[in-house]
């Protein structure tokens, strides 16, 4: 029974690579070390898929051959005047180079889901750069993690345990450790406490009915922050968890930002915390030897979008004169950030790259995939491993399922439902190999640890033959003319 | 009653996705609403009872839950998926991303109306030749 | 006289029907360009190409039936650079900047350059793994440590940048000078040097160490350059260099600070010019608006602080740092004046072109397009006299420049392009059209006979801007300027045998890797099927 070590898991950004998985009779039979979103995967990937192309004929999805599906796809593309290639986060790099291409070929807009996730971190990013890391760096250094708008607790499990808090570092030890100490020292009391039948003494106050920070927060080793609209499971182990009102994270950055400054806040709150509270944890950021803040969609998707993450990286950027401080973006998919990267390096522009005048163009906002679909000006589509229609909102997804959508997945959607032609592909990472990009931008090999079922081809290759086919079909027409 | 809208990933959401989009388990884990229990009682809702959420785009029927995380009064949290999306505007002002967090909507009881199952979902409301 | 190709190769003479000829009469003809320092691929140059939008607006490829398209114009992109190159009958050009923990990155980017060859410097003057060693004086273990990093990121030299400064950013700090400690890690800057420099002759690497000092881009710091270059002149065997300081021009700096800033030129070239360890390449200004990156954190954290633009920091765990911002250099700034004066200053005053090579360490002091330019300026001092006239007046004044009449031959600028860079780089097939050298040619579309540089600069930079014909490995790829084929370039690496093998050095490395790194051992080596076209160099090691 092959045990096969080392391998990426193609879930979330964290893009752990320490996984071991046993195969039996090509079948994943057991995962070590991945979190409950990965071991899921590995275990559970099988058990809905598309095995048969599918094209749509009197309105039904039928089942065609490959050719017959890569021939339609071709058509339906070189035929159209403003195509979208939407998706690319949850495929390799090799698969993404060919989608360049083939954008390219059909002048088309090719755009992948940081569209909606960190597209506005992007766009922050353009307008004033950004300090930041690779994650080991903030392993053997950082004395304090802030996570602002992002739960990894539950959308990167082992984000915390890997790279951060919980992680032992050169120079920074692991409050995992004393994380574990304070709770066994409490389950000892509590034992201690019911044996002298002294339950009914009340327990000592929990640190947020105090006022100010805690103590903790201001002792040298690392300590984290949770900040957040709501308590998530993350806030629940940090040293300390800031509550914000809902779309007014920008208030509490800029108020932030003008603490560290050294400037006076003539109010008593911003945002419903207290400024006294501000200034403290002001004075944290400043005393610590390293600090990092993650983000995540929190601040993207709330109001202010770009500017929220403007006024966070300004903040950081200004800690620098103090301190040393690093941010960094909470990215979903396991390679969305590869979808960027690919694409800045073929192009110039991380993503809504629109290739309609021969050159790229670059203009969020205006060749975004949801701007373009909401204005109604696409005339067909090719989704690669992803779920616009489950996830664009409704005035979206009516113009996108009104022309025809080619879609390249390994299991049935709610896109595939309202496809045209459907192509069954192997799982990236599991199925076929190729490259993915960490949250941080290192790169790191997936493998291909058992065989895809037959007639599932990989994205790359699926998108290689719809370009060669797309080719021809323009020389054809080239001929007749 | 007027509540504030927050969308996100959960735990549920991310492994239920893996059972397949067309399963129970991802509509369970997504055709949820997370409620404060104090606006459940205001409202007259309990566990795993229907509500409609609107807003000027749409509005879809989903099941309060009672939110673990509360207290959070008059805020609602809904996982990412297809239910949910059809409520959701499609401005971007200018910046390719639409508004997913912190949308403001109406959150009713909805003791007539069904969860629509994905199927039915995407019938009623997006036509494919 | 007539050159003869034949798979990719000078050969004595071919025969047969179906021979293509190229008539080169009344024309220059000279071996594919060699870039030694062209920051072209890689994390780095991605963040850059991310950061600046901007910057391609105004300059863009449109795609035709043979090439692909693009965008400049100071971080073009990868298809786009690579036809730039080709285009002014440049074929081989190096990354100088691989963090080892992002190699695959930096080859993946390579592989979509196309035309011409290619290789990548690993950043290895900060690494955790080197700083601890040597501080040990455990030369021989350090230069297993680097034979296999050659090996593992693909890599082709031994970089080192501002040494021990990069580690000293992870907290925020830097070197103040050469012999400054290292927190953490005991050792000195010049420790460091030399060290390395003693493992790169260990392992005989066809290129020698290459340097990016500290303190660069500070007043004063031409004191610690020629002390870097110092430290490794008893490593020296007979006149073979063992060192090269990079993209010189800003570490030639006089003064104690902006105000009194001056150029260092004069004793870096009398330094150099009494002594035969040490190449240089020229780091020269071109007047434009570009993007400045480095893996030098805190040197780009100082510029971002004078420019007040917007910065890219990128630190790489236990390895390296990156900086990036965008800068625009003008002639009516003092600064910026005199340091175009120092880089031609160096070029000038040096007397051996084979010691000193023609770069704008791209995109740093100007995108690589611009070379024609310097080859201007180079050649003719008339060229040189028209910029002066515009630039800051006390500048001119006191640039050495009015005192030099040195004008460069089209000899001397074929060794400053290409010779002297392919001879550094150890590449014995390129820099030469002898036989048995790889096809790479330039012809470029000037009468050697009747124009005379001095004068008809501006001819010269036409000349150089569109080759008439570049060859690679025997194809023509460009004609009259234009793309004419694609070809996919080699990616040269180096290959070290030691005794005993890497591979027993292996476990000993993997011990540490998992405390030092975020990734496991096999997920951080980049395989050779990764590379498009692998070209490994074997050198056979003294350990």
């Amino acid at each position: 029974m092959p045990i096969i070590s080392n391998v990426t898991c193609p879930v979330c950004g964290s893009l752990c690579d320490d996984i071991e998985i046993l195969v039996e009779n090509n079948k994943v039979v057991k995962v070590k070390n991945a979190c409950g979103l990965g071991e899921s995967k590995f275990l559970n990937y099988n058990g809905h898929r598309l095995r048969k192309p599918l094209i749509r004929k009197n309105g039904e999805l039928v089942e065609a051959s490959i050719k017959e599906a890569i021939r339609r796809s071709a058509e339906i593309l070189a035929d159209a005047a403003y195509p979208i290639l939407y998706g690319w986060s949850n495929t390799s790099c090799e698969a993404i180079r060919v989608g360049l291409e083939l954008a390219e070929e059909i002048g088309g807009v090719i755009d992948n889901t940081s569209t909606v996730c960190h597209g506005p971190s992007v766009l922050s990013i353009q307008d004033v750069g950004y300090s930041t890391c690779t994650l080991g760096q903030i392993r053997h250094r950082a004395d304090l993690v802030i996570y602002w708008g992002s739960n990894p607790w539950s959308a990167h499990p082992r984000h915390i345990e890997r790279y951060t808090a919980f992680t032992q570092g050169r120079f920074q030890a692991s409050i995992w450790y004393r994380y574990l100490a304070h709770l066994s020292a409490y389950r000892a009391r509590r034992r201690l406490l019911r044996a002298l039948k002294l339950s009914s003494v009340r327990e000592a106050p929990t640190i947020e009915a105090e006022a100010g920070l805690p103590p903790t927060l201001f002792r040298k080793e690392r300590k984290m922050i949770v900040v957040d609209v709501r308590r998530t499971r993350t806030a629940d182990i940090a040293d300390y968890f800031l509550q914000v009102e809902p779309n007014k994270d920008y208030e509490v950055l800029e108020a932030l930002r003008a603490l560290i400054r050294d400037e006076e806040i003539d109010m008593d709150t911003v945002a419903g915390v207290p400024v006294e509270t501000l200034e403290e944890l002001a004075d944290v950021m400043i005393g610590c030897k390293f600090g990092v803040l993650f983000f995540g969609v929190g601040l993207t998707m709330s109001m202010g979008k770009l500017r929220n993450i403007d006024t966070a990286i300004c903040m950081v950027r200004d800690l620098n004169r103090y301190t040393k401080f690093i941010i960094m973006p909470m990215r979903g998919h396991f390679n969305v950030t590869g979808s960027n990267v690919v694409s800045t390096w073929q192009t110039g522009y991380p993503y809504a790259v629109d290739f309609s005048h021969g050159y790229p163009r670059y203009n969020p906002g205006e060749t975004s995939v949801v701007d373009i679909l909401a204005r109604g000006e696409s005339d067909a589509s090719l989704i690669v491993a992803s779920d616009p229609v489950a996830h664009f909102p409704k005035a979206a997804v009516e113009n996108l399922v009104r022309n025809p959508v080619i879609v390249i997945d390994p299991e049935p959607t709610p896109t595939t439902l309202m496809a045209d032609v459907v192509f069954p592909s192997s799982f990236v990472g599991i199925e076929t190999e190729g490259t993915a990009y960490r949250m941080d931008h290192v790169p790191l090999p997936l493998k291909k640890i058992v065989e895809p079922p037959s007639g599932c081809l990989s994205d790359m290759e699926i998108l290689q033959r719809i370009l060669a086919e797309v080719r021809k079909i323009k020389r054809e027409t080239a001929e007749v003319a | 009653m007027k509540v504030t809208l927050l969308t996100g990933r959960t735990l549920r959401q991310g492994q239920g996705k893996e059972y397949g989009k067309l399963s129970e388990r991802y509509l369970k884990s997504v055709a949820v609403c997370e409620m404060d229990p104090d606006d459940m009682k205001r409202l007259g809702i309990r566990e795993n009872e229907n509500v409609k959420i609107a807003t000027n785009y749409g509005s879809v029927v989903v099941k309060a839950v009672k939110s673990l995380r509360a207290p959070h009064p008059s805020a609602v949290f809904v996982p990412y998926g297809p239910w949910i999306s059809l409520v959701m505007s499609s401005k971007t002002h200018g910046t390719g991303m639409p508004s997913l967090k912190g949308v403001t909507a109406e959150v009713n009881p909805a003791p007539t109306e069904p969860v629509l199952s994905l199927p039915e979902l995407l019938k009623r409301h997006f036509k494919k030749e | 006289m007539d050159i003869a190709i034949k798979d990719g190769k000078i050969v004595e003479k071919v025969e047969g029907k179906g021979v293509k000829v190229i008539d080169a009469s009344r024309m220059i003809v000279m071996p594919g360009g060699v870039d030694i320092h062209s920051h072209i691929a890689g994390a780095k140059v991605n963040a850059g190409r991310m950061l600046r939008p901007e910057d391609h607006f105004k300059d863009v490829e449109v795609k035709t039936e043979k090439t692909r398209s693009g965008v400049g114009h100071s971080i073009p992109s990868t298809f786009t650079t690579g036809y730039r190159y080709a285009r002014m009958g440049y074929t081989t050009v190096f990354e100088p900047a691989q963090a080892p923990l992002k190699s695959r990155h930096t080859h993946e980017e390579l592989n979509d350059t196309p035309i011409i060859d290619k290789g990548a410097y690993p950043l290895l003057g900060d690494c955790w793994f080197v700083l601890e060693r040597l501080a040990k004086g455990m030369i021989e273990e350090c230069a297993a440590y680097v034979a296999w990093t050659m090996r593992a990121t693909k890599g082709y030299a031994v970089k080192i940048v501002n040494p021990g400064g990069l580690e000293a950013w992870g907290f925020g700090g830097n070197m103040r000078n050469i012999d400054d400690t290292v927190p953490h890690f005991n050792i000195t800057p010049r420790e460091i040097v030399q060290g390395l420099c003693k493992v790169n002759e260990l392992l005989h690497m066809p290129h020698t160490i290459h340097v990016h000092t500290n303190n660069l881009g500070k007043p004063g710091n031409y004191v610690n350059t020629l002390e870097t270059m110092k430290c490794v002149e008893n490593l020296a065997h007979g006149d073979k260099p063992v060192i090269h300081i990079t993209h010189c021009q800003f570490s030639a700096f006089k003064g104690r600070d902006w105000h009194t800033f001056a150029s260092g030129a004069e004793e870096i070239a009398r330094y150099v010019n009494n002594h035969s360890h040490v190449t240089l390449d020229m780091g020269q200004i071109v007047f434009t608006e570009t993007t400045t990156m480095t893996a030098d954190g805190p040197f780009q954290f100082i510029l971002y602080q004078l420019t007040g633009n917007k910065w890219i920091n990128g630190d790489v765990e236990t390895e390296t740092s990156t900086g990036i911002v965008p800068f625009a250099y003008k002639r009516k700034s003092y600064v910026h004046a005199t340091q175009w004066s120092i880089g031609l200053e160096l070029a000038l005053l040096i007397k051996d072109p084979w010691k000193i090579y023609l770069t704008t360490d791209h995109p740093n002091a100007g995108p690589f397009i611009y070379y024609p330019k310097i080859i201007s300026w180079l050649m003719s001092r008339r060229a040189r006299e028209k910029v002066m006239r515009k630039m800051n007046k006390r500048a001119r004044q006191k640039s050495l420049l009015s005192t030099i009449d040195r004008e460069y031959t089209f000899y001397e600028m074929a060794i400053a392009t290409r010779a002297g860079q392919a001879r550094a780089l150890g590449l014995r097939h390129k820099g030469h059209l002898g036989l048995g050298a790889d096809a790479d040619i330039a012809i470029y579309n000037i009468d050697p006979t009747s124009v005379e540089p001095s004068k008809d600069y501006q001819l010269i930079r036409r000349a150089f801007k569109h080759a008439a014909y570049t060859v690679k490995g025997g194809e023509i790829v460009v004609k009259n300027g234009e793309i004419v084929k694609s070809v996919d370039g080699k990616t040269f690496w180096v290959d070290v045998e030691t005794s005993p093998s890497v591979d027993e050095f292996v476990p000993r490395l993997k011990q540490v890797f998992e405390d030092y790194y975020t990734v496991q051992y096999e997920n951080y080596v980049v395989p050779e099927h990764y590379l498009a076209v692998s070209c490994p160099v074997h050198t056979k090691a003294e350990i």
